[in-house]
């Protein structure tokens, strides 16, 4: 640990380009120079900028610590947070360059307009718990929400949704898609332990399930690690398919306490729980 | 280029408390708007690790209210407002359990209820969690269920005002941040709900949001601060690299087998053991081993109160007895199996190693005491949050009164959904009963928004940065854990220099997200905090939980009588001692009564094993 501090410390200045603009546009990228400290990361470079260099440089950030989701950005071409990017893991003697995220709308330097995804947010319905055990507690065991914790430690950095190839390169395919973060919120509903909600159709015709073709991209930028196509998006697609061909069949899967959706039942068409 | 909104209730800040305020308010049928400086769900809430106390009774069945109720009392220094300590222990597993109805997937027991996990100063197993991300589970949570409910939400919404009209709180007044343009909200109720002030700190586990916004605006709008001087230094938080210095380990590490140690290999936790803990505390390591599998043992003095294990840190450091980056080490590799260390703390394991290539399973931790928590705050009433200004309310670190002297961890978050829910309630109930709006004061939104402009407007000035910088600078070295007189007034005369600079700042670019001129805005709040703090300080001449005075190193039984008031009159900052309410007899023995070293297990003990180390 002393001797990689060492590598990275002293007085050694660390350069960096920074995307910088109201829009995509007229925006570039402006390089910087600033001192490097041990350990750093690159947020901590960034507040060097700021401090330093360009005091109106517009940069989201909360926690530092890699657990709110904010910093979110482009590094050297990759989707990162920007809390948890040491610079002694990127190439040394090479200018670092930061890029806001490609798939949103730039408000400023780093900072991009996220609200596609508190708009799908709105459109997923909420969880619906089944009645309480006769003794009035809930129950579920540690094996059955193993899994959908996995899903519950989704920082919503909407890095996948940044890398996600379908609204990517594609701004016309996010009024029907609602991207990999939402697939793994909605993985999460249909196998939480209580819920009694069906969501499936609701996934297939609203939330665009059938655009994905499972490239995997999302999974391989998560920072926590979720395995969303093999853990969520997979698993979707097959119960897609079997409640679509097979209506009884899914029905009879769903644990006891839950109420099989009827057939030809609709989905409410906002999400509600009153 | 201001717009206006008008509602029945706004509620300034969107972590814990401020979420659960709306949720309720919207519940009474107010028009509720939700506004935060950040995105929204990414609160300094979705940092909490450790967990939400809670008498559950999950894992022990002596557990319950007047056991949390005891332990809070004691752990605040018997400083806590009594009747938010009772209203908190009765009140805090509904609403854990109110979670689980909303979503929440908590860690579980053997038998398929919410598992709690030990925590210090707490008697029994208390804490319902999810791993270490407990904060993430509750906003997640929050979130989603306001988003159900359909409550509108006011995100990047920096609020810097309110607005009163003849002694009642009329709206108030801000920017949003994505475009810099003055918003004005008209509200019959506001619910502050914006947490604390760490950032005026240089070693602090808090986040650029903590600039103490909401204390500055109810001092500013003539409410009343109390216990300003108790400010929390968390044990443990990372000391190398600098680069990561103050970011928290949760204690959670201490409550699942970690402990302390000093560069001899030392547990010198054993050392440090106050009178006031003596009879429930273990005095030999393998007492304390034991307490973890069996509590008819004496708690681990790794696990005494806060205030307690940080002062004794630092006392290690002082005697150079630290680590080589000027901590302690924090062990739970030597006594914990890699799996057990991973699957109960895994981001603390990916944190370690990814900020300071420390693999926790293999090695120690270095750690050292940071600024973690304000336990003073807006002075509110137990039952309702109402502050001292009609039509204002308060609730979660913004307000004070439940921690006293001291917070006991896990409290926090219990706190918030408790007293979340009251505000929001009582706020509704304030709005129904108001029928019309108040005036909106035009020249006090005009002077607002002059104020907003004038740092942009000035073509050379102080840097908001080097401000900044210096401020946490005096705070940390004059205002941290050990005070004395000389430093307070010293640290009183750097505050005042920097206020005098905080006037000619100036900030350079336009309004657009604009770090630097939102700075430059957020100093005056956390200068005002500040002083506040400084000045509460030095008038407190005792030591007792988060404040301790190396000129006066015991606590004074009349000091237990009081609270340090503070508010602002004619522009300058006064300050009053003021007694505490009486508490009733039946609460004082629950307090009082002597701890139990020697508690009863029961046939709950068979499901303690499942969330222990094996
Ligand atoms: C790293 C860490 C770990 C912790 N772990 C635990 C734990 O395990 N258990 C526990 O009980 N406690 C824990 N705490 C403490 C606890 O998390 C906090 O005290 C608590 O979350 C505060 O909640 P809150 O709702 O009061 O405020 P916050 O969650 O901080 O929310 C404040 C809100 O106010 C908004 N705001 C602030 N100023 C303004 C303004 N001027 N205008 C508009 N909006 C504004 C912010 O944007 C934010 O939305 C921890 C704290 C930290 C830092
Ligand atoms: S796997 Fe599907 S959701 Fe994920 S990036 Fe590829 S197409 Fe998008
Ligand atoms: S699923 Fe992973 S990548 Fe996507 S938003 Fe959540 S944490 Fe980020
Ligand atoms: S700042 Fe929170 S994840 Fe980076």
């Amino acid at each position: 640990m002393t001797a990689r501090s060492g590598s990275n410390g002293g007085a050694r200045d660390v350069t960096v380009r920074v995307w910088r603009g109201e829009d995509r546009a007229s925006g570039g990228f402006v390089q910087y120079d600033v001192p490097a400290d041990p350990g750093m990361v690159v947020l901590d470079v960034m507040f060097r900028v700021q401090a330093l260099r360009a005091p109106d440089l517009a940069v989201r950030w909360n926690c530092k610590a890699g657990k709110c989701g904010s910093c979110s950005a482009e590094i050297n071409g990759r989707p990162k947070l920007m809390c948890m990017t040491r610079v002694s893991s990127l190439p040394e003697g090479e200018p670092i360059t930061i890029a806001p995220m490609a798939t949103f709308p730039v408000i400023k330097d780093l900072v991009t307009d996220v609200s596609y995804n508190y708009e799908k947010a709105k459109t997923i319905p909420a969880f619906r718990p089944a009645p309480l055990e006769p003794d009035g507690t809930r129950r579920m065991y540690q094996e059955e929400v193993d899994r959908v914790q996995e899903f519950r430690k989704c920082i919503e950095c909407f890095m996948c949704q940044n890398v996600c190839h379908v609204i990517r390169d594609h701004e016309e395919n996010k009024e029907a898609f609602s991207g990999p973060r939402f697939f793994v919120r909605l993985a999460e509903l249909e196998m939480h332990p209580l819920d009694t909600h069906d969501r499936i159709e609701l996934t297939r015709a609203k939330h665009g399930l059938g655009f994905c073709n499972i490239t995997k991209c999302c999974t391989e930028v998560c920072p926590e690690s979720i395995h969303i196509t093999d853990n969520a998006i997979i698993p979707l697609k097959e119960r897609v398919v079997t409640e679509f061909y097979d209506p009884l069949a899914w029905a009879k899967r769903r644990l006891f306490g839950q109420r099989p959706r009827q057939l030809g039942e609709k989905e409410p068409a906002a999400p509600s729980d009153r | 280029m201001s717009a206006n909104y008008t509602f029945d209730v706004v509620v300034i800040g969107a972590g814990g408390a401020g979420i659960r305020a709306a949720i309720e308010a919207h519940l009474q049928g107010a028009r509720t708007a939700l506004v935060c400086k950040s995105l929204f769900g990414k609160a300094h809430t979705v940092m909490a690790e450790g967990g939400i106390a809670a008498a559950l009774r999950n894992v022990w069945k002596e557990d319950g209210w007047d056991v949390h109720f005891r332990d809070t009392m004691r752990g605040g220094k018997l400083l806590s407002n009594w009747r938010m300590a009772q209203l908190h222990a009765q009140e805090a597993p509904d609403r854990v359990l109110e979670l689980e109805e909303w979503g929440a997937m908590f860690d579980r027991t053997a038998d398929g209820l919410i598992l709690q996990r030990d925590f210090g100063g707490h008697r029994y197993a208390r804490l319902a969690h999810v791993g270490d991300r407990t904060g993430l589970e509750m906003i997640r949570t929050l979130q989603q269920k306001a988003v159900a409910l359909g409550i509108e939400v006011l995100m990047e919404c920096t609020i810097q005002r309110l607005l009163v009209d003849d002694g009642r709180v009329a709206g108030c007044v801000g920017y949003w941040r994505q475009t810099g343009e003055t918003v004005t909200l008209r509200a019959k109720a506001v619910v502050l709900a914006t947490g604390g002030l760490g950032k005026a700190w240089r070693i602090t586990s808090n986040s650029w949001e903590y600039t103490g916004d909401g204390m500055a605006m109810a001092l500013e709008a003539g409410a009343d601060l109390i216990d300003m001087e108790f400010v929390q230094f968390h044990p443990t938080g990372m000391v190398w690299p600098p680069s990561v210095r103050g970011i928290l380990v949760t204690e959670g590490v201490r409550g699942d087998g970690g402990t302390l140690r000093n560069s001899t290999g030392e547990r010198f936790m054993f050392r440090y053991i106050p009178e006031f803990f003596r009879a429930e505390t273990a005095d030999t390591e393998a007492e304390a081993d034991a307490w973890y599998e069996d509590k008819k043992n004496r708690r681990t003095p790794d696990l005494l109160p806060r205030d307690e294990v940080a002062r004794a840190i630092h006392a290690e450091v002082r005697a150079g007895r630290g680590s080589p980056h000027g901590g302690v080490f924090l062990d739970i590799a030597s006594r914990r199996p890699a799996e057990y260390i991973k699957r109960r703390l895994p981001s603390m394991y990916h944190q370690f190693k990814e900020l300071a290539d420390i693999d926790i399973t293999k090695d120690a931790m270095e750690v050292g005491p940071t600024c973690h928590y304000a336990m003073g705050g807006i002075r509110v009433d137990a039952d309702t949050a109402a502050t001292t200004l009609e039509g204002l309310y308060a609730a979660g670190e913004v307000a004070a009164g439940l921690h006293g002297a001291n917070r006991l961890g896990g409290n926090s978050l219990s706190d918030l959904l408790v007293f979340g829910r009251r505000a929001g309630l009582y706020a509704a109930e304030y709005a129904k009963g108001r029928p019309k709006q108040a005036a909106v004061d035009r020249a006090a939104v005009e002077a607002a928004s002059r104020r907003l402009a004038e740092p942009l407007e000035r073509k050379t000035g102080e840097d908001p940065y080097a401000i900044h910088a210096d401020l946490q600078e005096v705070m940390h070295t004059l205002v941290g854990i050990i005070r004395t007189q000389a430093d307070l007034d010293e640290a009183l005369i750097r505050i005042a220099a920097l206020r005098e600079r905080q006037t000619r700042v100036a900030a350079w670019g336009n309004r657009r997200y604009n770090p630097g001129w939102n700075l430059s805005l957020d100093l005056e709040a956390m200068l005002t905090v500040s002083e506040a703090v400084a000045r509460s300080a030095a008038m407190r001449t005792e030591s007792r939980g988060g404040h301790t005075r190396d000129d006066f190193p015991k606590p004074d039984p009349e000091w237990a009588k009081v609270n340090v008031v503070t508010r602002k009159r004619d522009g300058r900052l006064e300050l009053a001692k003021e007694p505490l309410s009486e508490m009733p007899p039946e609460l004082r023995d629950l307090v009082g009564e002597q701890a139990k070293p020697h508690a009863e297990s029961t046939d709950m003990e068979a499901t303690v094993p499942a969330g222990k180390p094996v």
